[in-house]
């Protein structure tokens, strides 16, 4: 408060009063947003009975997971989503990765064209063209696959935006020397451009991954079995309110399909902040 | 035959550009084209081959009550939920960038409901929903009110969902103003100090104006978001009742998937991407190039 001391003390007290009122709204508001959260952990690991009754010796338990994992086939569910999200995410690498770099270093004719065309993506999502995307990865044979969940956004606009405009940056002296080396340009993209891009690659990898780890429409439209049902899907269904599976189990549920993302954000919150920061839109 | 080193290099750019230009054409625009088309026929009975009919389709949508509660719902959702996220938002990144006791937890709670699937937020805010062993209902029964249909009833649903959506939203806006925040020469708070500008004016004269292109980033995105995420709704009311939370995106999913009228849900298809032209035309105007995007 070392500023404050230019002033009298009065005005002194009432800015500290002040400040005490903000850091407390802040602490409720705080407090607020995590509760839903918190209050899906207690219904998860309390019987159901005290789902709405707040007792600190309520007794802990784990059938409610026990409950959930039995009741649906969560295990595949896991899978399914571990597998779409890898593989969205290498697509996606590659696909933007080539894209990028020939916007960012090759003399296409009508350039900027072209990549007005590609920013269009930017606001239409496949899951908004959703009749006619699900027409076109039927007649594919792609329907009920994973690949037919997550074809459609391997080319993302998005990733070719962040990575043209981190390629730009790149000096082009360092492709003249790799050159020189006698470097093709295949070479040149892996060994000079993709090290110097790690941080946006990283940045709308985790975007990425969040986002498809819990996407809903799209995979929900397009999947129709146990096989490529991604957790979003799965627990969308198995919480439906007509199957009547008891509130304690939703919730154990519910923390079972949120936990790897749930915890990895946790653990690595710096990171998550600053992809979103980065990468701007989902 | 020989290629010059430039026609080479075109070459190159053009085959690199290959899949990109492969994929966005099946899945984006070859779909744009034919939704556009789709809704200007309607289907033939028994294999007959579908008929034009010009705007009959989009007539047929405009005199039909249900789009235009669906619509209206929809632009009630943006006005409610963005402003609201946006001031929000920007509380929350005031408050995170002071001195502030605890504050990487504060700012952890404010970010975490961002990472959650939509479908697991709304399964959790059904807790609190549900009209007997819901939350809010105990707690209000505990006080002796009477309990609220929150989702059931046409009055309140909608704003139900929106109270869902704010909480979903608002901490993902804020890391974008406190990056602006932080991003602010600390001269300018000094210099007010030594005047003794308040804060409250220091605020609106300086820091708001300031924050103004992060605030117009954060509108676009939070009107796409109005237009394009419905997951919710699919747990939380399924669009009832009688359509009162019913949103454009979850219509034309009901039309293509539960009535099986692909014309319509194209038809509505359009208006949803011509809305989202009004987006990116903003976007591209008022934006333009200066934000986050270096």
């Amino acid at each position: 408060m070392s500023s404050l001391t230019a002033f009298s003390p009065s005005t002194a007290r009432r800015v500290h009063a002040w400040r005490s009122l903000e850091t407390i709204a802040a602490w409720l508001l705080a407090l607020i947003w995590i509760f839903p959260l918190l209050y899906a952990f207690w219904a998860a690991f309390h019987p159901s009975e005290y789902m709405v009754r707040f007792d600190l010796l309520a007794p802990l338990t784990l059938d409610n997971f026990a409950n959930a994992w039995a009741q649906a086939p969560f295990a595949r569910y896991y899978f399914n989503t571990f597998a779409l999200v890898t593989g969205v995410v290498v697509g996606q690498f590659v696909v933007c990765t080539l894209a990028a770099f020939a916007f960012a270093r090759f003399p296409l004719p009508g350039k900027n064209v072209l990549f007005m065309l590609v920013l269009i993506q930017l606001f239409i999502f496949p899951e908004v063209l959703i009749v006619e995307n699900y027409r076109m990865v039927s007649e594919l044979g792609l329907i009920n696959t994973l690949t037919g969940v997550g074809l459609p956004y391997v080319a993302s606009a998005f990733g070719i935006f962040l990575l043209r405009q981190t390629f730009k940056t790149i000096p082009q002296e360092l492709e003249d020397a790799a050159r020189i080396e006698g470097c093709s340009w295949l070479a040149i993209l892996w060994k000079v451009y993709v090290p110097l891009a790690k941080p946006t690659y990283l940045a709308y990898g985790l975007v990425s991954i969040s986002h498809h780890w819990n996407n809903f429409l799209w995979p929900l439209v397009v999947t129709n079995s146990v096989e490529s049902r991604p957790l979003t899907v799965g627990l969308g269904i198995f919480s439906a309110p007509e199957t009547g599976v008891n509130w304690a189990t939703i919730s154990a549920a519910t923390l079972l399909s949120i936990a790897p993302l749930l915890v990895a954000f946790l653990l690595f919150q710096r990171q998550f902040v600053q992809s979103f920061l980065r990468a701007g839109i989902r | 035959m020989m290629l010059s080193a430039h026609h080479k290099l075109q070459l190159y750019g053009a085959l690199l550009l290959l899949p990109a230009a492969l994929l966005l054409t099946t899945f984006a625009y070859i779909p744009t084209v034919t939704t556009l088309i789709s809704s200007l026929f309607l289907p033939g009975f028994r294999g007959a081959p579908a008929e034009f009919v010009g705007l009959e389709n989009y007539q047929v949508l405009f005199i039909d009550p249900t789009f235009w509660k669906v619509a209206r719902n929809n632009l009630l959702y943006a006005l409610g939920t963005i402003p609201t996220s946006i001031a929000l938002a920007l509380g929350m990144a005031l408050f995170v960038n002071a001195r502030l006791p605890g504050r990487g937890l504060v700012r952890m709670a404010y970010f975490t409901p961002t990472i959650l699937p939509m479908i697991a937020a709304a399964n959790i805010w059904m807790f609190f929903y549900a009209p007997q062993i819901g939350l809010f209902n105990k707690l209000l029964g505990a006080l002796g009110f009477s309990g609220v249909n929150w989702l059931g009833d046409p009055a309140v649903a909608l704003g139900s969902v929106m109270a869902m959506s704010v909480w979903k939203e608002a901490g993902f806006f804020m890391i974008f103003y406190l990056a602006a925040l932080q991003g602010m020469p600390p001269e300018l708070k000094e210099a007010s100090d030594l005047e003794g500008t308040s804060r409250w004016s220091f605020f609106w004269r300086v820091t708001f104006p300031l924050l103004m292109p992060t605030t117009l980033f954060v509108l676009i995105n939070a009107l796409i978001n109005a237009v394009r995420v419905v997951d919710h709704l699919f747990i939380l009311t399924k669009g009832g009742p009688n359509n009162a939370t019913n949103l454009l995106l979850y219509y034309v999913y009901e039309n293509s998937f539960a009535f099986f009228d692909r014309t319509t849900a194209a038809t509505i298809t359009v208006v949803i991407l011509l809305t989202l032209a009004i987006i990116a035309t903003l976007k591209f105007t008022l934006l333009d190039r200066r934000t986050h995007y270096q």
